[in-house]
């Protein structure tokens, strides 16, 4: 049994891992995750340090705790050795199969630039570019109640000034964020920035900088295959017809309407 | 000019790059930032950290922010021993684990019950909302839970038999309600024991001293304040409390 990638790619970290292993051609098998269709319950790999039960916990966390239960991807299987967080497993995956030094340079500056982005990410453009995704789609889709535009705005606002702060602190004017070559850091932040496009707020448009430096990294990966990645995403509006499970449904309902406050 | 570190103590990654630092013998020269002064808003440090927030390094014209970027950049450039970030690969994924899901939520959770208790009745001048402060309460408590069950399991450490910068910076996070007013480790043997061990490891006198004004923060009032920022620490935090 080889090395298995538990991923939804409709899910920003599953999206990096996915374009990571199949552009550095780390053969691996594709454990195709449903967020909205497979029942949390009893479902899930066993991922986790050696934890026989569904995980609960580490996950990536799009800042609440309550949902949790969606959580359970990106997530690694490796033999008897499981392992979620996305920068965990880009890193794990980048040593163990030694992947080009320019995705996690070997040099002391250029590697504290990564971790610098990866960093800030979490609490910075991972805060706010999910939200767009939950506020336009999943918030209407699972509780029937309209989009609440106010919120929307706000969340927009809010990652207006972290795009900024990436503009001017992190890509500054350079090709890629550490240099002339791509590194994690570019395909963290270009797979969070989809989510908004692929919901309808295209925060590429008044923003050519950003979007010179999209098309040198959809090149640097390969175009086809971060469209293929993307897919599912840009055609979100096919989740309004998914069926979502309705003990999900229910669980998920007072959570989310909680975010709408 | 050697090594720089911009550090205010009362901030939880701060303490942890403060406590890494001394404890391996790494010279550097401390440069303190109080943040309730505004200084992390001066010229000055803007061209050290034009994100304006605390820590920042600076290592000749090297500048770096992020505690989590500078601590792994300190453990390459003087090579600190092998259990701080283990050069074998699970191991060292369980600390990149840790170091990942903390972000949103031990130091998202830990830092709210800081706020709420602490720092936003001091700023707003309205007493204490006993509600608002059990939710964000049991927020924690939901994350420690987890802390306990799928990170530190049965282990003495997060990465097993030896302190890692996860249980550094978990430890010093976790030590921001303690400050507040939340003994959190009271009822919580496991956690307590690894809560010593760490100190242990790391030295006690150094853990205590770096945690000496957090403990202290209950003593905090508005003239403390930087007067013009008042009103901006105070939308600050408030918008913090509110997000989720």
């Amino acid at each position: 049994m080889g090395l298995e990638l538990y991923l939804d790619l409709l899910s920003q970290p599953c999206r990096s891992i996915y374009i990571f292993a199949r552009s550095n051609n780390i053969p691996f098998e594709f454990k195709h995750v449903e967020l909205f269709k497979d029942s949390v319950l009893g479902k899930r790999p066993a991922a986790g340090s050696g934890a026989e039960q569904p995980r609960a916990g580490p996950s990536n966390s799009e800042g609440t705790g309550k949902v949790s239960l969606l959580k359970k991807v990106p997530a690694l299987k490796d033999g008897d050795f499981t392992l979620a967080e996305c920068t965990a497993i880009l890193l794990y995956l980048s040593r163990k199969y030694n992947t080009p030094d320019h995705w996690y340079p070997s040099d002391i500056q250029k590697r504290a630039r990564v971790d610098e982005y990866l960093s800030w990410h979490h609490a910075n453009i991972r805060a706010n570019a999910p939200k767009t995704m939950w506020i336009k789609v999943l918030i209407p889709l699972f509780t029937g109640q309209p989009l609440p535009s106010e919120k929307l705005q706000e969340v927009m606002e809010g990652l207006s000034a972290s795009l900024k702060q990436f503009e001017e602190r992190f890509l500054q004017d350079k090709a890629f964020i550490i240099g002339s070559e791509i590194s994690l850091a570019d395909l963290v932040a270009i797979v969070e920035l989809m989510q908004p496009v692929g919901v309808g707020c295209d925060i590429f448009e008044d923003r050519p900088r950003l979007m010179e430096w999209r098309r040198r990294v959809e090149d640097a990966v390969g175009k086809e295959l971060f469209f293929q990645a993307h897919e599912m995403l840009l055609n979100i509006k096919e989740l309004s017809n998914i069926q979502i499970d309705p003990q999900l449904k229910e669980q998920l309902a007072p959570v989310l309407m909680k975010m709408l406050k | 000019m050697g090594l720089e570190l911009y550090l205010d103590l009362l901030s939880q990654p701060c303490r942890a790059l403060y406590i890494f630092a001394r404890s391996n013998n790494i010279p550097f020269e401390f440069k303190r930032v109080q943040l309730m002064k505004g200084q992390h808003k001066t010229e000055e440090f803007r061209k050290v950290n034009m994100l304006m927030k605390v820590p920042a390094l600076r290592d000749g014209s090297f500048t770096l922010a992020e505690s989590i970027a500078i601590l792994l950049y300190l453990t390459q450039k003087f090579k600190t021993p092998d259990h701080w970030y283990p050069s074998d690969l699970q191991k060292r994924a369980r600390v990149d684990e840790y170091l990942s899901w903390q972000h949103a939520n031990i130091r998202m959770k830990g830092s709210k019950v800081f706020l709420t208790k602490v720092l936003l009745p001091i700023l707003t001048g309205q007493p204490l909302s006993a509600e608002k402060l059990e939710f964000v309460i049991e927020d924690l408590n939901v994350i420690l839970k987890q802390f306990e069950e799928k990170f530190l399991q049965d282990k003495p450490f997060i990465a097993g038999s030896e302190i890692s910068l996860a249980d550094l910076v978990a430890l010093v996070e976790l030590m921001q309600p303690v400050g507040a007013g939340y003994n959190l480790f009271e009822e919580r043997p496991k956690l307590a024991e690894w809560r010593r061990r760490v100190e242990e490891a790391v030295g006690k006198e150094l853990f205590q001293e770096a945690h000496e004004e957090i403990m202290n923060i209950k003593n905090l009032t508005a003239d403390q304040f930087a007067p013009e920022l008042l009103e901006s620490f105070k939308q600050q935090f408030l918008k913090l409390i509110s997000q989720n």
